[in-house]
């Protein structure tokens, strides 16, 4: 069982709420994701609002409510959209995004910080969005996000985890949950993030905008169950560096040939 | 928090394992505590050359070549501890000194000439003679003169530490000799050594002080070795997640004779002692591994390269025995009495390039 901030998933697919044909589909993606997180753009919803479209057909009391500062281009324009979005919703949970370039929409390593650390001083339960950056992630931990949320490729893109070797440095570094977000286009992408053994994979665009939402839910469940369950087994076994040849029964080669 | 556990658990884990376990180790691409179980188990035995070719391997695409120098400067032989296996134990006969700030520059000097420049102070436990303040001073006095200071003196608390951090010590050694609880309570008769749980600790507090290096270690000949070598794993990677900025380094002192006339409580053979330094590097590929003059010349020479990356050489451990080479009063009789110089060439006959520094105190803002 996933645990963040004391909070325990039994899912660990998190859906992003974006780009939807509509709010009817919407619900029903995320009822065959199988998710208890989903996370909400403050920009796009009207959190104090019980008849806005997005929040009216999602049950707060069966989903974990992850607000997100998308569109925030620096820490204090992120800082007072938390402060709104907790003052609204009563929540303190946050999915910090801090995306300077609209174009690319990569996350500011530095405003992202300066962000936390002022957020987690004020109760927030922190997750921030961020690159692939190892060194990052620790002072993103040190700084007491509760996890992080390193991306796999640029949001929207649908390329999958091309930021592997940071992403494997992350995962055997961090003492809090790591939760793959952005670029991940394809169930297989987010396999390969569980095999990896990261905690938890944030879908949105790949599910949205798929020909058939719900059915696309329901693949990426099941994807992020079998991925989780091969990095149980056992997995990344296979490897160029060395193989153990048959025992040579008290044989002692040639560099030990020093030993008494 | 750290929690090491218990013997009959890891040997239990250790017993299980297979030869399959023992190549799904070898293959594996980042080694677990699970793996790190099956290269030391029983099942591994076979595979020594294996385990060699691998350590070897790993320590020449991490660390290069090289093998860094280091000598140890042994500053006090009173100790309060009755610890039943150490020449220093508080019932031992022996002749006792601790040496004035100038005798124990004087040693230093004699290191620096011989061509040493990173130095490890040593004592035993007793602060009436061997306290902060007196370390302080001396790394005050030294600190010039080497590329960097470590310790291995009594366990200290978080602000002492940080207190000789900013004197310019950058690291702490502290072995917990077994982590076999009971049997370390049957070891330990008398002393402050006896909390188990404070010497534990002691490397966080080294942490959280900020040391830039710690080192931990077993003293082989206590309890069962695979099992110290699982708990050190556990140990290490505890440490490594809480202090990302901190290197390690790990130690695997065998018993010697000293005095006491103590009986190793298992016989660690050679072979046994290199079984879990190849596991340990293979485990851990960046944590640096001490092999010290404790050991024979042939077999200091043999393990060169092939996991080890660091030694020291012509030490003497009785308080002033640079300086007066007939000093009495050692913690235990040493096994290579070779010179700096003459360990340095076997080390270049190898391939390896002996390093005389690696650090440099400009690193340390000194207050």
């Amino acid at each position: 069982m996933l645990t963040i901030a004391g909070t325990s998933f039994r899912s660990r697919l998190f859906l992003g709420t974006g780009k939807f044909p509509s709010a009817g589909i919407m619900k029903k993606a995320i009822e065959a994701s199988g998710t208890q997180m989903v996370t909400v753009a403050l920009r796009r919803v009207d959190l104090g609002n019980p008849e806005d479209d997005i929040m009216r057909v999602l049950d707060r009391k069966q989903y974990t409510f992850l607000p997100n500062t998308s569109g925030a281009r620096n820490a204090e324009e992120a800082i007072r959209l938390a402060r709104l979005a907790r003052a609204a919703s009563g929540s303190c949970w946050l999915k910090l995004e801090v995306t300077p370039d609209p174009r690319t929409l990569l996350p500011d390593p530095i405003e992202t910080l300066a962000a936390t650390e002022v957020l987690v001083k004020e109760g927030f339960i922190v997750l921030p969005y961020m690159n692939a950056d190892p060194i990052l992630a620790l002072r993103l931990q040190d700084a007491g996000a509760a996890a992080v949320m390193p991306l796999g490729s640029p949001i929207g893109t649908n390329q999958g985890i091309l930021t592997r070797f940071q992403i494997e440095i992350i995962i055997e570094q961090a003492c809090v949950p790591v939760v793959v977000d952005a670029g991940i286009g394809a169930p297989s992408h987010a396999a390969l993030a569980m095999e990896m053994g990261a905690d938890a994979v944030l879908v949105n665009t790949a599910i949205s905008i798929a020909g058939d939402p719900v059915a696309m839910a329901g693949a990426f469940a099941k994807a992020v169950e079998a991925g989780r369950t091969a990095y149980r087994a056992g997995m990344g076994r296979v490897s160029a560096t060395a193989k153990a040849s048959s025992p040579e029964s008290g044989r002692l080669s040639d560099d030990l040939g020093f030993l008494a | 928090m750290l929690i090491i556990p218990n013997f009959q658990t890891l040997q239990k884990n250790l017993a299980s394992c297979s030869a399959a376990n023992v190549e799904r180790a070898f293959a594996a691409k980042r080694c677990s505590l699970n793996d790190l179980s099956a290269l030391l188990s029983p099942a591994a035995d076979p595979f020594l050359p294996q385990l060699a070719g691998l350590s070897k391997k790993i320590t020449l695409h991490r660390f290069g070549r090289t093998t860094q120098m280091y000598g140890p400067i042994y500053l006090s032989n009173y100790c309060t501890n009755r610890c039943a296996y150490c020449g220093f134990s508080a019932d031992n006969r022996i002749h006792r000194r601790c040496l004035t700030l100038e005798e124990a520059e004087t040693e230093a000097d004699i290191l620096h000439q011989r061509g040493f420049n990173h130095i490890l102070l040593v004592s035993g436990e007793a602060r009436k003679t061997l306290d902060v303040e007196y370390l302080e001073a001396l790394a005050g006095r030294l600190r010039g003169r080497f590329a960097s200071i470590s310790i291995e003196v009594q366990p200290l608390s978080c602000p002492e530490y940080k207190r000789l951090f900013a004197a310019g010590i950058t690291a702490v050694a502290v072995y917990q000799e077994t982590y076999d609880r009971p049997l370390y309570n049957r070891v330990h008769l008398s002393g402050k050594k006896c909390d188990y749980d404070y010497r534990l600790n002691t490397p966080t507090r080294a942490g959280e002080a900020g040391m830039r290096e710690i080192g931990i270690g077993a003293l082989l000949g206590l309890g069962d070795w695979r099992a110290e070598g699982m708990a050190l794993g556990h140990h290490l990677a505890w440490l490594r997640k809480k202090f990302w900025r901190t290197a390690f380094t790990v130690s695997f002192p065998r018993l010697r004779p000293a005095a006491g006339e103590f009986e190793p409580l298992v016989h660690v053979t050679e072979r046994d002692l290199s079984h879990l330094i190849f596991a340990l590097r293979i485990f851990d590929p960046d944590v640096g591994l001490l092999l010290s003059t404790r050991e024979e010349a042939r077999y200091r020479d043999g393990m060169l390269g092939l996991g080890p990356t660091r030694y020291s050489a012509g030490s003497c451990t009785a308080p002033g025995g640079y300086a007066n080479p007939e000093q009495q009063g050692e913690q235990f009789s040493v096994g290579d009495h070779r010179t700096l110089a003459e360990v340095c060439e076997k080390i270049r006959a190898h391939g390896l390039d002996p390093v005389y520094k690696d650090w440099d105190p400009i690193f340390q803002v000194v207050t």
